[in-house]
């Protein structure tokens, strides 16, 4: 270390540490964490888990997003130890061994991406889409509140909209949801 | 972020208990509002008190002392009350604001008594390295006389210009839904328009609730104008964004006439906005574009604007008309 | 030493058909590792850098007190402008930090905090005390302000022209347009942010020094850049950039968070650091699209044929260092006015360092200039396709040179047949649809085709009919690493499965940034140089181990012609006659770039630049509050982007063509020309749609309210 360099004297030592344990990607993991930590940054910072990306830590671009307990999540806006016990499926998670996930094989032939930064949200906002519309849940757009669900372009794109997209690959993440509904 | 004891209360009594005790400590619920805020440093507790797991989950018709009321648990995720059937059907308006809000994952984030509760966007409110008297009494409001897109025409003071950004909060103030809250007292019940205050001299104090105040649930009214309602939300993106400004209006007719007209906004003041001067005026009308535009310039009487703001009177005067006049069953072009 | 190569037109057999991206798996499952990733992964226990950032815009730091940052729990160390180590050059002002107490701007560098984790980090930064002697400053852009001539624009452009005698021939225009058009701080905002993994050798005396795992357009220049200002040779840095989540100009270049990394790892070496900058924190610290303001006079004969042109250019500069868009540079170029004038003025402010974003110099230019043809056109009752169609040049009117290839009518032309161009209403404001008024627009776009210096590839037979090919360059989401593969096999004759590309390595041949949409003719032309040297030498069955390394020698198209790619942007617009709010249901590109190389990442770039500039058409503002020189739209709530509702039918198509004049391959670039244009496209349209004129972006719903 270099002459000057102001150094704590304490040395390392979190008082707040806590362990908890989580279901990720179908492993069971136990895991050490600050009570600050967010879910986002036990995934990524203490597992090792870099499938869900860190955009905004905001919650305002939806680049995190993962399936907690079946459903869409943010996990930079979630305290990882208010989440003990939870399951925890990442974009990685959805593919199995060399298989990858129908959604996942939808946005490889549209080119729903390219830098590939908010994909693994993307897609795990899209898993979580189709399982929402199949139970009914309407949208912004939907015109009658008390009809079934059909996801039409208008419904895919308000219902992606909370998982932003700075290379513009909408109309190819569109095609892409639209194919994995019909399927 | 500060560093942080973090408990679970097992039912209502201890977390009221244990965060009336203690005046480091807070409420932790959907966590949408407070996890940014302990990031950006705005909210520094030492205790956080989670409130997740109390079972206030539900959604139940009952009978309330002034009639029959949709119980709507403090737990209840934003997504599954705008999808649940009796909202859809009998409170379209709150299911509309829901939906218009956040993404739909922060909507399966986010509890009914978070969205209640949740603070300002302003800019400056949001950034600790600028002067806010919200977040530091007698800092001073950066926002006068700085970025002003978003501030309030209505009930503002010189103390703070700030918004209350919540959709939910505006249709429950046009519902008249009234706000169950648990403290150190017992259970009392609070009219949604009395929860929220202008800012005043306090602009530091959001709401008129005692710190250790559990809001256990909400309660809305059945009636035939909830029945007959909407909201329209006014924003730059066509989602994901909070509102510039928004309308919760929901309308009964005797034939042409207005017998009950709601109307709250949102987006133009520190609470959401109930029009109460332009809903007496169209009372006892007929519903048309220039009686719309009477009844909102009655209420904007006492707006205050600057450069950057005065573009949501005529928003306001449009956004109004638009909706009340689908409610009233007339094409509006 | 590598060979410098003339090279043969490369007959196209992957290049020109659909290969999906390589690198796909990896990215739809989340398995791609973006810089700060590498950490995770890698098992050095990096420790964790916060930035503290100035809190004022200018002054000095008069006191820094770390002690209660390091009496909390994690903090290691805590660095500033005393205990930094040296830098070796602090001529480039934007990345001398901790150098000196002087704050040039607000959001500087001031202080680093080094932790065990990252929540220890983050509140050991909350708890740094900074007091500043704070000085007067100046930071908005206002059309009073001071200003200067400066030398070039970017990147060595003249700084002003003038062909004929422009005020005479505008003194007698039977048509005058004269008109102010503004653009607002914009910032790029890739999705992934900006940040830099640093681990420094124990012993630095020889060979590789320090090692950076960084989110970047461009490795070699990363190492170029930052070794000298660490005191180091550009080979003593090692760089790498195995994903890097989009860049749009603001990787182009290392930023002070770069140079912080380094100093971090120093102080702790050899233990690795890493950096993440915060998205708030790239608002100053990574660059951002200067505000720009544009005076245009346009003066046509009664034909609407231009006799005379201006456009006049304020913007602004940052004290610390240097950066002057190229803003008027389109209008040198652009239409066949024989008057022409053009000048870029810059007011010296005290704010962050503004750089590239996506088409620097086009991006506000055209708004300026195909918002202003708009307004010529009506002034003219002239089509607005036919107004450019009887503009257009013989020769590139600002150089006299014979374009390369100029296709702006076939693309006005096909743009308009394929969009209904043809049933548009004359006047404005006359559709409306329900809550909505209706109006199309129409503009054009070109960004010139340009290849960097610097680049080498170098070829491996692998044996087994596999070759290796290896170039320093970066995929940052464009589809380099696919295209490049089919190129590399075209080049060599097998399929593209024979090839192994290796790219976004320093110890890999030389590349170029990705950037100035030049990097696929850049890199491609190299790797075919490299290929066809390599059957040269080796021939069609060689030897396992052989191997050539080789750069391209010039085309003659780069200095006998004048090389541009056009587009025109057809836009229908709605602005919602109760609110003002504007959507845009239908957007249409087509394009003129040369040879497309692969037309699923190439409709996925032109797409993309189509949503850009949408984006910036409709919500991007930064707003800085003069006040404190603080961008308070800092975040992705307030600093809005396109959402995926926003965007409606969008699509781009290209003309068949192929320019070997200017690549073997043919292909001219196609980064960043669909966000050229566009806003002006969206502005237009909205003008037809309501008849309210707007000449500022964005185009917010309150400008169509009154």
């Amino acid at each position: 270390m270099g002459e000057g360099v102001r150094r704590a004297a304490s040395g390392y030592g979190v008082r707040m540490d806590t362990t908890i344990e989580l279901t990720v990607d179908g492993h069971r993991r136990q895991l050490t964490v600050d009570t600050r930590t967010t879910l986002l940054d036990a995934l990524r910072e203490r597992l090792a888990v870099t499938s869900p990306k860190k955009g905004c830590d905001h919650g305002q671009c939806g680049s995190c997003t993962v399936l907690l307990d079946g459903r869409r999540h943010l996990t930079c806006l979630a305290l990882a130890v208010a989440f003990d016990g939870s399951e925890v499926v990442t974009a990685e998670g959805l593919a199995a061994d060399d298989a990858l996930h129908h959604v996942q094989e939808a946005f490889l032939e549209h080119d729903g991406y390219q830098c590939g930064y908010c994909t693994p949200g993307q897609v795990c906002s899209a898993v979580g889409v189709l399982d929402e519309a199949k139970q009914g849940h309407p949208s912004h757009v939907t015109e009658d509140l008390e009809a079934d669900v059909e996801l039409t372009d208008d419904e895919i794109r308000e219902r992606m909209s909370g998982n932003l997209c700075r290379c513009g690959a909408y109309p190819g993440i569109l095609a892409a949801v639209k194919e994995a509904a019909g399927a | 972020m500060r560093e942080l004891d973090y408990v679970r209360a097992s039912d209502v009594e201890e977390a009221v208990a244990l965060v009336s005790g203690d005046p480091d400590a807070r409420y932790l619920g959907g966590g949408t509002n407070l996890v940014d805020h302990l990031k950006l440093g705005i909210a520094r507790p030492a205790r956080l008190v989670d409130v997740g797991r109390l079972g206030l989950d539900g959604v139940e018709e009952q009978d309330g002392p002034d009639g029959r009321v949709l119980h709507v648990g403090a737990n209840v995720r934003n997504s599954d009350l705008a999808a649940h059937p009796v909202v859809r059907s009998a409170f379209p308006v709150l299911s509309r604001a829901l939906l218009s809000g956040a993404s739909g994952q922060l909507r399966h984030q986010a509890s009914t008594g978070g969205n209640l509760l949740q603070r300002t966007r302003c800019v400056y409110f949001q950034d600790v390295t600028t002067p806010c008297n919200k977040r530091e009494p007698g800092s001073g409001c950066s926002a006068v006389g700085g970025y002003g897109r978003q501030d309030a025409v209505l009930g503002a003071s010189e103390h703070c210009v700030a918004t209350h950004p919540s959709d939910m909060a505006v249709a429950m103030a046009a519902l008249d839904a009234v706000v169950v809250v648990r403290g150190r007292q017992g259970e009392r019940r609070v009219p949604v328009r009395e929860l929220h205050r202008l800012p005043g001299d306090r602009p530091d104090l959001d709401t008129t609730l005692e710190h250790g105040d559990l809001v256990t649930g909400v309660e809305l009214p059945f009636t035939d104008a909830a029945r007959c309602s909407t909201y329209l939300k006014v924003r730059d993106r066509a989602s994901y964004a909070f509102a510039l400004v928004s309308v919760a209006a929901a309308l009964e007719l005797d034939g042409d006439v207005v017998r009950d007209v709601r109307i709250a906004w949102g987006g133009v003041a520190h609470k959401p906005w109930r029009a109460t001067a332009a809903e007496e005026a169209l009372t006892g009308r007929a519903v048309d574009e220039d009686a719309v535009r009477a009844a909102v310039d009655a209420e904007l009487a006492a707006a205050r604007t600057t450069d950057q703001t005065a573009y949501k009177l005529p928003m306001l005067r449009g956004a109004t008309t638009r909706t009340l006049l689908r409610l009233a069953g007339k094409d509006p072009s | 030493m590598s060979t410098r190569t003339s090279t043969t037109p490369v007959t196209p057999r992957s290049m020109g058909t659909r290969l999906d991206r390589v690198d796909g798996p990896e990215k739809v499952t989340g398995r791609a590792t973006y810089a700060v990733e590498s950490a995770a992964h890698d098992t050095g226990d990096p420790l964790h850098v916060w930035l503290v950032q100035s809190t004022v815009a200018k002054g000095e730091v008069e006191r820094l007190d770390p002690a209660a940052a390091l009496a909390h729990p994690g903090v290691v160390a805590v660095l500033d402008h005393t205990s930094a180590m040296r830098l070796a050059d602090t001529d480039d002002g934007e990345l001398a930090i901790l150098q000196d107490p002087r704050v040039h701007f607000r959001g500087q560098v001031v202080a680093l905090v080094l932790a065990e984790t990252s929540e220890a980090a983050r509140e050991g930064a909350a708890l740094v005390e900074v007091s500043y002697r704070e000085e007067p400053h100046e930071a908005e852009l206002r059309e009073d302000n001071a200003t200067y001539r400066p030398e070039t624009v970017n990147p060595a452009m003249d700084t002003d022209t003038e062909d004929g005698d422009v005020d005479a021939a505008l003194a007698g225009a039977a048509v005058l347009v004269e008109q102010t058009y503004r653009t607002p701080h914009e910032h790029n905002n890739p999705m992934e942010p900006h940040a830099t993994v640093a681990r420094w050798a124990q012993d630095g005396t020889s060979g590789e020094v320090l090692d950076l795992v960084d989110s970047t357009q461009g490795v070699h220049g990363v190492a170029q850049t930052v070794g000298p200002v660490l005191g180091l040779e550009a080979t003593q840095v090692r760089v790498r950039a195995p994903y890097v989540g989009g860049g749009f100009g603001s990787k182009g270049q290392p930023h002070a968070h770069v140079v912080a990394a380094a100093l971090a790892a120093h102080a702790v070496r050899p233990r690795p650091v890493r950096l993440a900058v915060t998205r708030q924190q790239m608002f100053a610290l990574t660059g951002y699209r200067t505000a720009t303001i544009s005076h245009v006079r346009l003066g046509a004969d009664a034909d609407g044929r231009l006799v005379g042109l201006e456009h006049r250019v304020q913007e602004q500069t940052s004290a610390v260092k240097e950066f002057a868009e190229q803003t008027a540079s389109p209008s040198r170029m652009m239409y066949a006015a024989p008057a022409r004038r053009t000048s870029h003025r810059l007011a010296v402010l005290d704010v962050a360092v503004p750089s590239w974003m996506r088409a620097p110099g086009e991006m506000p230019g055209m708004f300026a200039g195909e918002v202003a043809m708009d307004e010529l056109a009506l002034a003219c009752g002239l089509d607005p396709v036919e107004l450019r169609l009887r503009n257009e040049p013989d020769l590139d009117p600002e150089t006299g040179k014979p374009f390369d290839v100029r296709r702006l009518p076939d693309c006005l032309r096909r743009g308009a047949e394929r969009f209904g161009w043809a049933d548009r209403p004359r006047e404005p404001r006359s559709r409306r649809v329900g809550d909505w008024w209706v109006g199309t627009g129409v503009a054009a776009a070109t960004y010139p085709a340009m290849k960097m210096p610097g680049n080498e590839a170098r070829v491996t037979a692998l044996g087994g009919g596999r070759y290796g090919v290896a170039i320093g360059c970066v995929d940052i989401g464009t589809g380099a690493r696919t295209v490049l593969t089919q190129i590399a096999a075209d080049a060599l004759g097998v399929d593209p499965g024979a090839v192994d590309l290796e790219v976004a390595d320093t110890r890999l041949p030389s590349a170029s940034v990705a950037g100035g949409s030049s990097g696929t003719s850049s890199w491609g032309s190299t790797v075919v140089a490299a290929a066809q040297r390599f059957r040269e030498e080796h021939g069609p069955d060689p030897a396992a181990g052989a191997e050539v390394t080789a750069s391209a020698a010039k085309s003659p198209a780069e200095t006998e012609t004048a090389n541009h790619s056009f587009g025109a942007v057809f836009c229908e617009a709605r602005v919602n006659r109760w609110t003002g709010e504007v959507r845009v249901p239908r957007l249409l590109g087509v394009y003129s770039v040369g040879r497309v190389l692969n037309p699923v990442t190439a409709r996925s770039q032109l797409v993309g630049g189509l949503v850009m500039g949408l984006s910036a058409a409709l919500f991007e503002e930064s707003w800085r509050d003069p006040r404190t020189g603080h961008v308070v739209t800092q975040d992705l709530a307030s600093y809005h982007v396109a959402a995926h509702a926003d965007v409606l039918d969008v699509d781009a198509e290209w003309l068949e063509e192929s320019d070997e004049a200017f690549t073997p391959m043919g292909s001219r670039g196609i980064g960043e020309i669909g966000i050229v244009g566009t806003a002006a496209a969206v502005a237009n349209a909205t003008h037809h749609a309501t008849g309210v004129r707007v000449r500022e972006l964005p185009l917010t719903p309150d400008r169509f309210l009154s």
